[in-house]
């Protein structure tokens, strides 16, 4: 309980002047004042000895390293340029059907293709996760469009949204090829001019300030130079 | 304490004999048997002082004009305490197991005694629930009684109110089929708008970057051990702050005021 200093007159500063028997001279500090403050240091301690590992228990995850995948999806003839070939991809390995994905795949188009062209990018492979609020989108071969069912978002062939919700285009794949074989690695995601970033959730933009009110995960990172 | 608690009613207290009952002062093997329960409840209240603290918490005043709306907090309390039983005996079936989840499921609706009904008990209990949470809110801030000295109270209740909703949040998951992983699927994602502190938000909700082996166990632990618990702690504290205040009578009824007072004001 605070009181203020102007009614309680101010007490002795050592033990002594306030005559408690067996003060030694010049104590500041009485025994019972100090004995309180161990026990509640030793109770503070031994709440943190075992609140601290539960909560570090908890978040570990996020802080866990995860090692990139590749899988590979079919020989380099399987996938033409000039439309998509729906492949499944086990994104998350060990629960099921819950961890795979559909994946759409297809050559990289000079004459269509507007992302930057390396060594990650002799195949586009486009994920169907909305990137309004990460329901399944379906490509309709009707009007080349990419369309989810959820809230009206689409997007154009190359995956960037023309109408709807989504706040950025769709998230990709890496590519490679590996002895005639089409491997398909980690996520990443791209913003408007399909520059790429380390992948986001869904409904995270990525223009202007975006990356910056939503951080890329530390131990997610899209591959390095790409 | 001993002036603070009020007397018991009428009903509860012990009536003095009839004369012509045992006039003779002999005890009937009824008598013996009273005698003995009275003795085992002196024993315990003699050790613990419980009656008292029943006494304040139960044999309250109340205002004139206190209503059925009144009741809208009790019925949420047994709504909760409806969701923690049949959600009790739901966990004796339940496989919290990404692989397994849905058969266990499958198997309280299809195959176990009364499972269908207990779970239905708690899947239509939860959405009761919020109704009457938000029913109670509503009667709260009608009738004025979130003011002072009460705010703290509504405080709590705001917060039981965000908890109950992190309560159907973390059960729709755990049924596992279409429906449920895409909705928090969704859900995810909204929570992972929010700026700065979503993304990290969702990491710690689903265990990881994506939906994962650990995410519907993670849901399960928050909904049956963490959120009931925080929730039951609340509702205590939110009980001791309603016998201690007392509850406040309806806006439309005239405080008694004295002719004195009344002189003094004019």
């Amino acid at each position: 309980m605070p009181v203020s200093a102007d009614r309680t007159p101010k007490k002795p500063v050592t033990t002594v002047d306030r005559s408690i028997p067996g003060a030694f001279e010049g104590e500041t500090v009485t025994r019972r004042r100090f004995m309180t403050g161990t026990v509640h240091t030793a109770g503070a301690i031994a709440m943190a000895a075992f609140t601290l590992p539960a909560i570090g228990f908890a978040m570990g995850p996020v802080f866990e390293k995860r090692e990139e995948r590749w899988e590979a999806v079919g020989p380099i003839g399987d996938f033409p340029d000039d439309k998509y070939i729906p492949r499944t991809l086990t994104v998350e390995p060990g629960i099921g059907d819950v961890g795979k994905s559909t994946v759409y795949l297809r050559k990289y188009n000079p004459k269509l293709d507007s992302e930057a062209q390396d060594e990650y990018s002799a195949f586009v492979a486009i994920s169907t996760r909305c990137m309004h609020l990460g329901c399944p989108v379906r490509f309709v071969e009707a009007s080349a469009r990419f369309i989810c069912p959820c809230h009206g978002g689409v997007y154009d062939f190359e995956g960037k949204r023309t109408g709807g919700p989504p706040v950025r285009p769709l998230d990709r794949f890496y590519t490679r090829v590996r002895n005639g074989l089409v491997e398909v690695g980690p996520r990443y995601s791209v913003n408007s001019e399909l520059k790429r970033f380390s992948p986001r959730d869904p409904g995270q933009p990525l223009d202007g300030i975006g990356p910056y009110l939503y951080p890329a995960r530390p131990t997610t990172r899209k591959i390095p130079g790409t | 304490m001993a002036k603070l608690t009020p007397p018991l009613p009428g009903a509860l207290r012990p009536k003095p004999k009839r004369p012509s009952e045992n006039g003779n002062g002999a005890t009937t093997p009824k008598d013996k048997l009273a005698e003995v329960g009275v003795s085992a409840v002196d024993w315990v209240d003699e050790r613990t002082s419980l009656s008292a603290g029943a006494r304040w918490l139960m044999f309250r005043k109340v205002p004139k004009g206190t209503n059925w709306f009144y009741t809208l907090g009790s019925a949420t309390m047994f709504a909760f305490l409806s969701q923690a039983v049949t959600g009790v005996f739901l966990a004796m079936y339940y496989d919290p197991s990404a692989t397994r989840a849905y058969e266990s499921v499958r198997h309280i609706t299809n195959e176990v005694f009364l499972g269908e009904f207990v779970r239905g008990m708690h899947k239509w209990g939860s959405t009761v629930m919020v109704i009457l949470v938000f029913l109670h809110m509503a009667r709260t801030f009608f009738f004025g009684a979130y003011k002072y000295p009460r705010e703290l109270n509504w405080i709590i209740g705001v917060v039981l109110l965000l908890l109950t909703l992190f309560m159907s949040f973390t059960g729709y998951l755990l049924p596992f089929d279409q429906r449920s992983f895409w909705a928090t699927t969704v859900a995810l994602a909204i929570n992972g708008t929010g700026p700065l502190i979503g993304p990290y938000l969702n990491d710690f909700l689903r265990a990881g970057p994506e939906f994962g082996v650990t995410t519907l166990t993670r849901f399960y632990a928050l909904h049956m051990l963490v959120l009931p618990g925080i929730i039951a702690a609340l509702i205590g504290a939110h009980l001791y702050l309603v016998a201690r205040l007392g509850t406040t009578a309806p806006p439309w009824m005239k405080a008694d005021i004295s002719p004195e007072l009344r002189r003094d004001e004019a």
